[in-house]
């Protein structure tokens, strides 16, 4: 049950990751970050079997950061999904595969696009205008079909994530602990507060 | 030289690894680079090679390298070989970012570097590194500048102030003369480009800075600032001469200044 949702607007992209760390039916913890930055403006959220996420995220994360110290260069969103597809393209056909999904959130500053990748652990990749993972997917991709445009300001995409994550809580038989909210924008990665403890019932 | 330097993990009878001295022989003949530690800050500075007409100097590779966001590295000797210095020392900067979560200290990677020079001068088919290297930073969390030196032997060692490369003599007994502790930003940046004068007789447009400072990536003086800062101290120099001049029929000048009027009739043997 965990939650990975991704908007990309005007001139940012939000990516959102729950906060729960869960084995089988418990959960363990209510404050994770499922979330690596890559670089200054790539940002990846990942769910899956544990362990794989945070050692895949974090090599990849390393990987990144020496090519871009090597080259003196900062990669764009778009070569850093290529990367990382082709490392989860090798994993794949390994004797021990990582068993993970991504969102891959950034800003791309020299065509000052926001960008927004999502891949599975089967290394698909897909460059899309909103995204989620698991079974977020089946309760927001309708909320988002219907009111996302490549154009909405930062404002009205906080409050699409608002209505998906109100969906979710209500849909969902397993709480998630909220979400986790980062905000990729031409000056980088931030945090953006996220009011969590509203409770929403079903009808 | 009778065979001692053949194969270069064999020692001369008197007890030298031939092919260790000549890597320090090929230091010497690099281009000179300087390193200033002050308070809260510590300064690189490179004598640049002056380029051919065709040359695009803008991007042509320069003699200082970011090992990691609060590292850099200056290097004497070889160009080639720095390279694959360097990247060593970033795929290990990295690595230790993976493996518990922490940046590197200065010291580690000077340890890392210095243990890499020393390796190539004790396995067989390979050379020394031509390379003597000035590393510097600050230690993540840590206001206090850090600044060492590695040595194609694998020798390190930390420093207030030091310089490696041609003519690195005359710059470390100016700099022995001239650093007292606690510098601010202009006196480092100062002492920096003034000890590169003793020995880069182009001036402005053959220096090149670097400044760090904690906690901030490393910022590239503009070739204007440097402009500015070797004129300033050529009128300091011009004005010290005249009173010289002027009071020579009196007492002598201070102290300093006579340290001062040494170097300048020092430079020319110097520089040779």
């Amino acid at each position: 049950m965990e939650v990975l949702l991704g908007i990309t607007g005007k001139d940012f992209t939000i990516v959102a990751a729950s906060k729960a760390t869960m084995r089988g039916p418990t959960v363990l913890k209510s404050s994770d970050d499922k979330t690596r930055p890559l670089s200054k403006h790539t940002l990846m959220a990942y769910s899956g079997e544990a362990g794989d996420t945070v050692q895949f995220a974090e090599y990849v994360q390393a990987n990144i950061q020496l090519y871009s110290k090597r080259n003196a260069s900062e990669l764009s969103p778009y070569e850093v999904s290529s990367f990382v597809r082709s490392e989860l393209a090798k994993s794949l056909r390994s004797r021990n595969p990582y068993n993970v999904n991504l969102l891959l959130g950034g800003f791309d500053p020299i065509t000052d696009k926001p960008e927004l990748y999502w891949v599975d652990y089967l290394a698909s990749s897909a460059r899309v205008p909103y995204a989620a993972h698991g079974y977020a997917q089946y309760y927001c991709l309708s909320t988002l079909d219907k009111h996302h445009h490549p154009d909405i300001s930062f404002e009205q995409g906080m409050k699409i994530l608002r209505m998906c994550t109100d969906e979710l809580k209500r849909r969902l038989p397993i709480d998630f602990k909220g979400v986790l909210v980062k905000v990729v924008t031409k000056d980088g990665i931030r945090e953006e507060p996220y009011e969590d403890e509203k409770p929403v019932y079903a009808p | 030289m009778s065979g001692y330097d053949r194969a270069l993990s064999v020692f001369s009878p008197d007890g030298h690894v031939f092919q260790v001295e000549y890597a320090l022989e090929a230091v010497k003949r690099g281009t000179c680079a300087v390193a200033v530690k002050g308070n809260e800050i510590v300064v690189l500075g490179c004598e640049k090679k002056s380029a051919m007409k065709l040359q695009d100097t803008r991007i042509t590779p320069s003699k200082i390298g970011l090992v990691d966001d609060h590292i850099c590295l200056a290097f004497a000797g070889l160009n080639a070989d720095a390279r694959i210095l360097i990247d060593k020392a970033r795929l290990e900067a990295q690595s230790h970012r993976l493996t518990v979560e922490d940046p590197v200290s200065i010291e580690y990677i000077t340890k890392y570097v210095a243990g890499v020079q020393q390796r190539y001068t004790q396995s067989g088919g390979v050379r020394p590194f031509g390379i003597s290297t000035l590393i510097v930073g600050f230690d993540p969390g840590s206001k206090e500048a850090r600044l060492y030196q590695t040595e194609p032997s694998g020798i390190y060692s930390a420093w207030k102030a030091n310089a490696i490369g041609r003519s690195s003599k005359t710059v470390r007994e100016f700099l022995e003369r001239n650093h007292t502790d606690s510098l601010d930003r202009d006196g480092t940046i100062e002492l920096t480009i003034k000890s590169l004068l003793e020995v880069v007789q182009t001036g402005a447009k053959n220096i090149e800075i670097a400044v760090m400072t904690p906690g901030n990536e490393v910022a590239y003086l503009q070739a204007e600032e440097i402009e500015k800062i070797v004129e300033k101290i050529n009128t300091e120099k011009d004005a010290e001469a005249a009173t010289r001049r002027g009071g020579r029929g009196g007492a002598a000048g201070p102290p300093s200044a006579q340290g001062q009027e040494q170097v300048l009739a020092e430079r020319p043997a110097g520089a040779e």
